[in-house]
């Protein structure tokens, strides 16, 4: 999932050919003195944190000015807020627009029916979700059809708009379908769609990519999103990486072993901290990687629940033995491992070698993990 | 008669001379199942795993008869493997291939509809039924052959849960890996018929996870249609609101797709509710029990 940022997501907007604001990005309070001062962006003008974290508006990070030391100042206390952990580091500032009424519009996908739908509210400018259903239109629609004209026509009837907005409307839908499909997006959102006199214009965009589809996109793949270092990391080694409050690390395989984990664990009072999906792998060196990449976390304890399918378990032995090899005395931590599966004995016999235990009871491994997690010196945490 | 396949499935593996492709196709057979061929365009007149390659879909279906497909080709040209095989015939496909984008996926569910062909997956472990035939990846020593229904949305989630079953001597008769990307050919809601239909399966084991509707939309499905006992898992419980757990599918956005609303939903559908894994062999003994078919 790669969450762009507002001004990217109008970038894309812009290609596709939807009207949005004409704004520019800072990343400095002068830098916004200078470009307001210069006519760069016409006054009154709007200042907008670029910050992927909801709820900007009622942080007071999106505010307006008339002047420029107005907007300087403005631009000074916005950056360095903190929403969610996501600190300020960029501004986009556009002009200010005498806006008649404000839309939601939005394709996204449709996991229950397999096909994207658009979504289109009188209502806009509040978030979606406090929209009641009754105010919201659904249209399914069918990935090799696009939008047809009746379909708009009942958007145009919903949104309640006549005239030049209801024709710029029909040109809209389906430019957002076209970002939609050509950008491999997961969402794109416009909120508020405003009407400015005769046209539409897209005050805000949420487009989310797919993280599958970057091989068709390289671009997006540079963009970081709203990970820590280490995740990023692990992102780029491929591997599933999530930290959170806790203290026990959790290196399972695969998304559904992973999260059962988690809940066994929770189950008998560990607060699971770390979490690593090693996913499918024959390479003992990613899983040497992966552990290297645990012990940066410092973990007070680590559970290894591993099933042996694609990736061995004589594999994940190899690679888990390397690694307690390489990690520094200082970021030791106690060991809980669980290897069940394809080459179990072999696994376990090399683990036993080194003196790890392997324990196959997910229940007593839990226990066991909790233990040592409450027995160790309080490390834990981000680094 | 089982779920999907059986003795008379005649698997061609597409991406055969890849390493997943090489391994599984000897695994398939070591399981049982009917391999009769394997493709890779340029790889035509070779053979692997003593298993004939052809370079296309078409070619392996004249020459071999093969009716259901096995795809380990790489995401970016999956999309072009399920669209060749739909069109040389094939009416059944696993798509093991992982990170297959779901815009691909979309166009690879409504053209297959639209010809009657089934995906299981993609990025899914397949299925397999014990003592028949194994169209996928799931590990062969997790089997045994008996009479209960599996179907997950995880992989080795499935292989732990079919595994603690085997231990406590309860057999399978069809275990369905569905795959857990928001875009999946065969959901519950498709495949709980199936095992309804299936006079070898007296019960199911429904395995579910966080993120999506699937298992609320299964619960519908449960409570409207399917007379058969039902256990369910699901996994996330305990995990973070808004982060990704691996999946793409097990992410918990707008409110939906908790934990608790499947797990209401499931259970106001009749089902009984595994808390943990290691829960179900017990449940499911106990419910088979009850049926007298222990």
């Amino acid at each position: 999932m790669v969450k762009l940022a507002e001004w990217r997501g109008k970038e894309i907007f812009q290609k596709y050919g939807i009207p949005t604001p004409n704004g520019r990005v800072v990343r400095s309070a002068p830098e916004a003195g200078a470009l307001l001062r210069n006519g760069g962006v016409p006054l009154p003008c709007v200042i907008k944190a670029q910050v992927l974290a909801g709820g900007r508006g009622k942080g007071g990070a999106v505010r307006f000015a008339s002047a420029p030391e107005e907007a300087e100042a403005a631009a000074s206390a916005i950056l360095g807020l903190e929403f969610q952990g996501e600190k300020v580091r960029e501004l986009l500032i556009e002009p200010k627009l005498a806006l008649a009424k404000e839309l939601y519009l939005s394709i996204t996908l449709d996991r229950s029916r397999r096909l994207p739908v658009l979504i289109a509210s009188s209502q806009g400018g509040v978030e979606i979700e406090a929209v009641a259903e009754s105010a919201l239109v659904r249209l399914p629609l069918h990935p090799f059809v696009g939008l047809v004209g009746y379909e708009k026509r009942k958007v145009v009837r919903a949104l309640g708009l006549s005239g030049g907005p209801a024709k710029a409307l029909d040109g809209l839908v389906d430019r957002l379908w076209a970002a939609f499909e050509s950008e491999d997006a997961e969402l794109v959102e416009i909120n508020p769609l405003a009407v400015v006199g005769d046209g539409l214009v897209a005050l805000d965009a949420k487009v989310i990519i797919e993280d599958d589809a970057t091989f068709r996109h390289p671009q997006y793949a540079e963009i970081r999103d709203d990970r820590t270092p280490l995740e990023e990391i692990a992102r780029e080694k491929g591997i599933a990486f999530v930290q959170l409050d806790g203290n026990i690390g959790v290196i399972a395989n695969g998304a559904g072993l992973t999260m059962a984990t988690l809940d066994v664990l929770a189950e008998f009072g560990g607060r699971p901290g770390i979490f690593l999906d090693l996913g499918g792998t024959d390479d003992p060196a990613k899983v040497t990687e992966a552990f290297l990449l645990m012990a940066k976390a410092r973990p007070s304890a680590v559970f290894l629940n591993i099933f042996g399918g694609v990736t061995r378990c004589d594999t994940v032995a190899k690679g888990l033995v390397e690694a307690m090899k390489q990690v520094p005395p200082s970021e030791r931590f106690p060991l809980v491992a669980r290897i069940r599966g394809n080459n179990e004995a072999e696994g376990t016999a090399i683990l036993r070698e080194a003196g790890i235990p392997s324990v196959p009871d997910l229940k007593e491994s839990v226990q066991a993990a909790v233990r040592a997690a409450d027995g160790a010196a309080p490390g834990g945490g981000r680094p | 008669m089982t779920v999907l396949v059986d003795a008379d499935t005649r698997v061609v593996v597409q991406g055969i001379t890849g390493h997943q492709g090489t391994v599984h196709t000897r695994q398939m057979k070591l399981f049982g199942s009917n391999v009769v061929a394997g493709t890779t365009p340029g790889k035509g007149g070779s053979t692997v795993e003593g298993v004939p390659v052809f370079d296309s879909v078409e070619e392996a279906v004249d020459r071999t008869s093969a009716n259901a497909s096995c795809i380990f080709v790489p995401a970016p040209y999956a999309r072009d493997a399920f669209i060749e095989a739909v069109d040389a015939g094939i009416r059944l496909a696993v798509i093991v291939t992982e990170h297959i984008p779901f815009h691909d996926m979309l166009s690879m569910y409504h053209y297959g509809r639209e010809r009657g062909a089934r995906i299981i997956g993609p990025n899914c472990p397949g299925i397999a039924a014990p003592g028949k035939s194994k169209v996928g990846i799931i590990p062969n020593v997790v089997f045994r052959p008996g009479r209960v229904g599996v179907v997950s949305r995880s992989g080795t989630l499935t292989y732990e849960i079919v595994s603690g079953l085997k231990e406590h001597g309860l057999g399978q008769s069809t275990c369905l890996g569905l795959g857990g990307d928001p875009v999946v050919g065969t959901s519950f809601v498709d495949a709980l018929p199936l095992f309804e239909a299936d006079p070898e399966t007296d019960i199911v084991v429904l395995v579910g996870e966080i993120g999506g509707t699937a298992e609320e939309d299964a619960a519908e499905e449960i409570r409207r249609n399917f007379t058969k006992p039902v256990v369910a898992y699901v996994a996330g419980r305990s995990a973070p609101p808004g982060k990704r757990m691996g999946h793409a599918g097990a992410i918990i956005a707008r409110g939906r797709g908790t934990a608790e609303s499947k797990l209401s939903a499931l259970k106001g559908a009749g089902a009984e509710i595994a808390r943990f894994p290691y829960e179900i062999p017990d449940m499911v003994a106990t419910r088979l029990a009850r049926l007298g078919r222990r």
